[in-house]
Parts: structure tokens; sequence; C-alpha cells
């Protein structure tokens, strides 16, 4: 049987928000554009973010004075200054663009209610008359880590109804999906990206598809927490892991996971933000409101990675509230009521009921803090085209584009698919006008025939090796106790040298099942040996940076530093080695100086340079690191200092 | 419910699983028998991975979010279409028979093709906003009531897992028939004023062989569906629409 070819300008590995909106943007300017997508994209990731989707459009009373210059502040203050701030003033710029698109297009958004509406704001029932001239904009939520309300929503499903208005616009279109379908390599010469190598997850057979580009928007790869995380079965990673297989492609920040403090406990289902958003409490055994002692400012609404180390200490401190599955903590949002906890957190409440039939308007809720998010992924510039490989895009989650640093605020992830997704696909249009490159059919092939060998060599060895569940069980509790919340150089040292074993078993593992078709081993085995490499760069990495910033957090290093580490970890995988090899290059341009977060209350050791004389070395450092020019110099969307009214603002109110 | 299953001692559940490999030759559809002990709180989802990772690692199924947001995992569960992952054990008898759902194709053992069924659905109605005006970036959203909004929400919360379709018995006989999911979905765009389609071009939509008045009226689309639906609701309402239009139609 001969290989299949297709042939395509555009291909979109990836059927959430962040592909469907940049193939949307492609196929609008003209090109034919391809998706594939594990699943059908509307069950793709996308569709379980909750709570919100930030954008300072500032149309509530508790939103009164916000604009992007707040947004881009918190952002970067969130990030513990990780982000690239060029990158995070664009988004916070075109955020309130990307809400408004999805109205356009459908999205039923929750709307402002002019008059009296009763909110719970830090433990305190409080009236709030809205300006009956606002009635009918689109409405805000508080969120953590934010100066103003600023998460818009469609009650608690607003990844879901984000998705299904985004995915309408994929068909009204008549873009093609190939859903149960996996890009397993890229198709490259070593300097351009002429497509993908796919495996079809019916059938169990590879085909070839050829394009002019190549996005990834494959979303994070949490499934490397094994069974601790938020993530959806799919999120294990495979976008990453081929970009990482080109060896020359790098991973940004890979040590840079989030933890989500409220997931159901013990199965690690998401209860969203908005939970506390509306005024929802932390307990601990006693009952006792901790985090009001704890961040007294922000209280439960400090960023994740704050509210997180809190949880846990909480928890080492004996008063966690034990169960036969170890410890957890209680969520309260029984005094937000039950007309509240049934409609504007629906879902929350259909979780309660279906997985650990309480009722949240009644009962506590168990919960725990769980992996949730990827900051880190496949190193793009400000356009969105990968480092040292042309014709190569990244967008969304699996991206390290890099506007979360070190720790990313809720409802930002979503705001960031719908921005970069557009940014990206007008990038990847006019690459593909551009493109006068060469088809060249035999370097595909033999892509095929290498990753058909691959699957067969799956199933025909034979021998008394290790299974491939018993592998991802074994990296996934390594991951959750040495390379979690609380991480130290002697165990992140211990996680590195287990998961190269792994690595190594992985070569012996045997398949039980021979079964032709998809089959559903086979095909979990076929990412295995890439999640541990993907495992092994999050440990290196981790092992490697020596201070606490955002999310990494080093018992050993518990401070930020500035002088050593205001830079990028980038992690490459040459062919052969069993580790990533680390770099390192300057974060970005900085306009707001590193500073204190307002909550954390970590200290920091000072940058060693003026900003001036670190932003004059970005540019060579970042090309010495691969990056590609980009449309527009860099640093032209900064706006230096254009913040600062704002910032005064807010300290005047 | 099954109080038993809360007591000290652990059932043994019982799984009569449809098997069939469309991929391999040899194949040919049956059933196979698995038994396993039930623990608290355990769904189809946690009990499905543990029979493929510990007996039959063949076994294909579909699970995405496991949340009951995704709608991935629709199945006959005991006769009836549900979420695999929402549905617990404890509300099960011992014995837990499952079948792929029915009207979509079948991909293998429990895992079946809604995602092409679903896409000429939406195809099919158009099932997306037509607007009149294109999209202004530097303009303020349009304001809506929060009213309107919840009522747009309450039908857009459709996850599309097949299980009213899979219930439905016109589209047991005719796979081209709406169904439920997709009159929700179209009566989810004719309540939304966004959507500037006419009365005689939702007919068109709606009205016809396979349609509205296709419906035999049993109902199990509603009794069934994992996110509940007021499904009978929006099938009364497009029909009252659709006549209201007629009337009007051949009144003028």
């Amino acid at each position: 049987m001969s290989t299949q070819i297709v042939s395509t300008d555009v291909l979109v590995i990836g059927g959430g928000l962040a592909g469907e909106r940049c193939a949307i943007e492609a196929a609008t300017a003209g090109h034919e554009v391809l998706i594939l997508s594990l699943v059908p994209p509307r069950r793709s990731h996308s569709c379980a973010a909750q709570g919100g989707m930030q954008a300072a459009l500032g149309n509530c009373v508790m939103a009164d004075g916000d604009s992007p210059d707040l947004h881009f502040l918190d952002t970067v203050r969130g990030s513990d200054w990780g982000a690239d701030q060029e990158v995070a003033r664009i988004f916070a710029d075109e955020a309130p663009l990307a809400v408004r698109e999805l109205a356009h297009f459908g999205v039923p958004w929750t709307r402002v209610k002019g008059g009296r509406n009763q909110h719970f704001i830090k433990g305190e029932k409080v009236e709030i008359d809205e300006h009956e001239d606002t009635d009918g904009l689109i409405m805000h939520r508080d969120f953590g880590g934010t100066a103003k309300w600023r998460a818009c929503y469609a009650a608690a499903a607003t990844g879901h109804a984000a998705l299904y208005a985004v995915d309408s616009q994929v068909a009204r279109l008549g873009i093609e999906v190939r859903d149960r379908t996996e890009a397993v390599a890229l198709i490259h010469d070593g300097e351009n990206c002429l497509g993908a190598v796919v495996r079809c997850l019916r059938t169990g057979t590879h085909f070839a598809v050829i394009a002019k580009a190549t996005v990834i928007a494959t979303g994070g790869y949490g499934r490397i927490y094994g069974q601790y995380t938020t993530n959806a079965v799919i999120n294990e990673g495979t976008g990453a892991s081929i970009a990482l297989d080109t060896g020359i492609v790098p991973l940004g920040n890979m040590e840079a996971i989030q933890f989500h403090p409220t997931t159901l406990a013990p199965s690690g289902i998401l209860v969203t933000e908005g939970c506390r958003g509306d005024g929802g409490y932390l307990l601990d055994r006693d009952l006792n409101r901790f985090m009001v002692e704890a961040e007294p400012e922000k209280q439960e609404l400090a960023s994740r990675d704050v509210v997180c180390r809190h949880m846990m200490q909480v928890i080492r401190d004996g008063k966690g509230v034990n169960a036969s599955f170890g410890p957890h903590l209680w969520l309260d949002i029984r005094h937000l009521g039950e007309e509240h906890v049934t409609t504007k957190l629906r879902e929350v409440f259909e979780i309660c009921q279906n997985f650990v039939g309480l009722h949240p308007a009644h009962d506590l809720i168990p919960v725990r803090p769980t992996q949730h998010y990827s900051m880190g992924g496949i190193r793009v510039n400000k356009d969105g085209e990968a480092y040292n490989m042309s014709g190569l895009f990244a967008a969304g989650e699996a991206a390290c584009w890099d506007m979360h640093g070190f720790n990313r605020l809720g409802g930002n992830s979503l705001a960031e698919t719908l921005v970069a997704g557009r940014i990206v696909g007008m990038r990847v249009a006019d690459y593909v006008s551009g493109w006068s490159g060469d088809v060249n059919t035999s370097t595909a092939l033999e892509g095929v025939a290498a990753a058909e060998k691959r699957s067969r060599d799956w199933l025909e060895r034979e021998g008394s090796g290790p299974g491939v569940y018993e592998i991802r069980d074994k990296m996934g509790e390594i991951m959750l106790h040495k390379v979690g919340i609380f991480r130290h150089g002697d165990e992140l040292a211990e996680a590195v040298s287990e998961l190269r074993e792994l690595a190594e078993q992985t070569d012996s593992a045997v398949l039980k099942s021979k079964a032709p078709g998809m089959n559903p081993e086979l095909t979990f085995a076929l990412r295995l040996k890439g999640m541990l490499k993907l495992a092994l760069c999050v440990a290196t990495g981790a092992l490697a940076r020596e201070e606490s910033r955002g999310a990494h957090h080093r018992s050993d290093f518990p401070k930020r530093d500035d002088h050593k580490w205001l830079n990028r970890t980038l992690a490459r995988w040459s062919p052969g080695d069993d580790e990533p090899t680390l770099n390192y290059e300057p974060v970005g341009l900085i306009d707001l100086p590193p500073g204190s977060r307002g909550y954390g209350g970590a200290e920091s050791i000072d940058m060693s340079i003026s900003i001036g004389e670190h932003n004059d070395a970005v540019i060579q450092g970042q090309t010495a690191a691969g990056r590609r020019d980009t449309l527009d110099r860099m640093g032209s969307r900064l706006r230096p200092g254009e913040w600062s009214d704002a910032q005064h603002g807010l300290e005047n109110q | 419910m099954n109080e038993q299953s809360r007591g000290s001692t652990p059932r043994t559940l019982t799984f009569e699983i449809f098997r069939f490999n469309p991929e391999d030759p040899e194949s040919k559809p049956h059933t196979q028998i698995f038994e396993l002990e039930e623990e608290p709180f355990m769904s189809l989802y946690i009990a499905l991975n543990r029979i493929r990772e510990q007996f039959d690692p063949s076994l294909q199924f579909d699970f995405t979010c496991r949340e009951s947001i995704c709608g991935a995992c629709g199945m006959i569960v005991n006769g009836r279409p549900a979420l695999g992952c929402k549905t617990l054990t404890n509300n099960l008898p011992e014995h837990i028979t499952l079948f792929p759902l029915p009207v979509f194709k079948l991909v293998g053992d429990l895992s079946v093709d809604t995602g092409t069924w679903f896409r000429q659905m939406v195809e099919r109605t158009e099932a997306w906003i037509h607007p009149d005006k294109d999209f202004d970036g530097n303009a303020t959203e349009e304001k809506m009531s929060d009213e309107l909004s919840q009522a747009i929400y309450e039908g857009d919360r459709c996850i599309e897992c097949g299980c009213c379709i899979a219930a439905c018995g016109v589209a047991n006989v005719d796979p081209e028939f709406l169904g439920a999911a997709g009159l929700n979905r179209v009566a989810r765009f004719i309540v939304d004023p966004r959507d500037k389609r006419t009365d005689s071009e939702w007919f068109e939509i709606v009205a016809g062989e396979q349609g509205v008045f296709a419906c035999f009226g049993m109902m199990a689309c509603e009794d069934i569906c994992p996110k509940d639906l007021p499904l009978l609701e929006v099938n009364a309402y497009l029909r009252r629409k659709m006549l209201a239009s007629r009337f009007a139609a051949s009144n003028s």
C-alpha cells in the first residue's frame, strides 16, 4: 500500500481554542487549512476552562478604572517578572477585542445587571449598585492576583461556550478537521518545517501532511504528573515532544508548572477559582480561614502559586483533614446561597453532585492543590514563530510565548488562546503568502517509514520488561512528590536520576496487547518516551534554577534572584542524549522593574545591572538563543512607562 | 440506589462489555466478562481504565475531561445511554452491561464516531451566528440583558455527547434526523438576537422531513440528557414557532 500524502498551506495541530482561532485567521486570509485533533474539536481541553477570561473592559462598579495598563501590571507581577513584558503588553491590549469578538461569535457572556447586586467580598456581604447605563454590558467577576474585577464569564462554563462559538466559525469557513489523528513527528530538513507525520487513531495507520506552515497548538502536558492533574487524559504533550525531538527547537521554562489550589480530592477535577472570586473561603481542619492571616491583603485571592504554598504549609503543619487518600482542606461556598451556587457556579454544583455526592450550598467541598497548567512550552517569538526553525509556529498552552513567566493568573490562559491564536494566525497567513520553498516528498516518506518502524518495534518486542502503565504511574509519583509545589535540590536530583531510569526502562517495556488497529496501549506507549523527556526537562530545569520565582519554589533557595536568574530556561534535546541541554536567554525587555508582587511576602536579590544595561543585551542574547526576527522590531509594542498613571490612580484610591 | 455498596464488604462487580475491533479481520462482535472489586466513588471512568490496565489493554473506549463537560464518553449502561465519567457504580446493580452508542459509526468496542455526526449537523443547520454586520474591533460590545444571555446559555450547555441521539427512536431508524441535540442547537440560535436569520429560513432548517415534526414524542432524550437540558420544552418551542411562522406566512 502506498503511503498517503496530504498537502495543505497551513497545518494546525490541535483543535482547541488556540489552534482553531489561528486556523480561522489563516483561512480568512484565503489559505487552505487542515486541523488535526486527537478528539472532535469540541471535546478539546479548552472546554474545561470554567471561571473566566481576563480582559480589562471595566464594565462593572468593581472594575471601574480598569485598563489594559492595570492588566499588564497584574500579569507581570503575577509572573514574578518571568514574563516577556512586551508580550504581556500585546496580550493585555488585545484581550478586550478577543472577548468582544467572542460576543460577536455568539458567546452568552454573563451581563451587568443595573441596580442592586449582592456579592461577598473578603468575607463580608456587600451590596453594589450597578449603574443603569452599564446594564447589559459584559459582566466581570473577581479572580486571584488582579487589582480589579476583570474576568468575563459565561456561568462556570466559559471555556465550553468559547470553544463552541469558535468551532462554529471553523465550520462556517469550511475548514477541514481530521479528528482522531495525532501528529507523531515533524517533517523538517534541519532548518524548515514542512509538515508532520500523522497517526490515525481509528486505524493505527500513518500518513504525511505536507504544509508550508505548521502550527502546534496541542495544549499542556499535565499528564506527566500521572493522575495528579486537572488536565484531560489527552494532555500528554505530544506537541511539545515532537518539537523537542527536532533536536534544535527549544522548550522554554519547563520548570514553571502551575498547581491549582482547589481541585476536588481525590479525583483532581477542577473547581474554579471563580468560587473564591465570588467570595468562597478556604478552611483548615478546625474550619479556620487560614488565608486571612497568611495574606491579609488578598486573602483567598492571592495568586495561585502563593495560595498553593499556604495550603501545603497548613497540611504540613498537621491542620489538613485526614482521609483515606491523604490530607485535604475545605472550600466553603455555602454562604453564597443556593441560587448563586446553582446558577453562576452551576458547573461546580454539578461536579460536586456527580463526583462526591454533595451539595455545595449545604456541604463543604474537599479540595487540595493539583497540577493544572504548564507556563513553559515551545519557545516562540512575539509573532509565534519557534526558535531555530522556519515554518514552525506555536500558540496557547503548548507555546512559551511568554506572557505567564513563572505563574499564570487565573483567566489569563483562556484569553491567551484567542489573542495569540489571532496574532499567530496573521503571521502564519503572511508567512504562507511569501512562501517559496520546495516540496520534497522524500523527507516526508522517510518520516512515515520511521514512525511505522517505531510502532512495529513496540508490537514486536517480547520479554519480561515492565508495562507502560506501570512506568507512567511511577513517573506521576516522582513528579508530584519531588517536582511539586515545594522543591529541594536533593529531591530534584533524585527525581532526575529516577526519571532517567524510567526512560531507559521504556526502551525495554513490553506491550500486553498486540491488537491491530489503533491499539490503545500502543497509542499510549508511543507517547511515553516523549512524556518522560518532558518530565526530565521540567526536573532538570528545576534543579538548575537555584532561586524561587512564582510557582518554582526551592526551599533551599527561597529568594527570587534577579541578579542571577532574571532569565528564561531553554531546553533542547540532542539526538542520542539521555538528558536535555539547558541554556538561558534574557527574560526580555523590562518596562516594569522587578519589585514586590504585593502578596506572597518573599524576599528577593536585586539586579546588579541597570534596566538599561539589561535591555541593551536582550536582542543579542535572544538572537544567539535562536530567536527569529519579528515583523516589527523588538519592543515596538511596549509603550514604556505608560502604565504609571494607572498605577498612581490605584495607589490614590 | 444500592445501599449495600456502602457497607463494609465491597461488592464484586461483573462487567459485560461489547467487543469488536473493525480493524481486526478475526474479530467478531461479542461480549466479554470482567470482574472488579468496587471502591467508593468508583465511576465507569475509573472502572474501565482499571479493566484496560489490569486485564485487557486492547479495550477501546473514549474519555477526555473525565468531569462531564467534554461529552466524549457516552455509552449504553445497562440499556440506557449515559456519560461513563459521571456514572458511579454504586448507583448500578452488580451486573453492568456496557455497549457502544448506536446510530454513530463504531470505531471499536465502546468507542464511536460522534465527531463526524455533529460536524455534519452543524453544517446542515448552519449552526453559527448569522450576523447582519461585520465585527468591529473598536466598538463596545452590543448590550444584551442578563436574562436573555442566560436563556441562550441554557441551550448552549449541550455538550454533544450523543446520548439523546442514541436514545431516540427516530434517529435509530433515520440517522439524518436532527435529533434533540440538533434541534436544541438550532433553538439556541433562534433565541439569540445576534443571529439575523428570518422565520422562513428557520422553517427550512427545522420543519423539514428530518426536523422537529419527525419526532414521535417518546421523549427519551429528555429522560437521559446528562446535562438535564429541557429538551421537551425546546421541542414544544420549535413546534410553536414553526406553526406560528407558517400561519403568519399564509395570512399575509
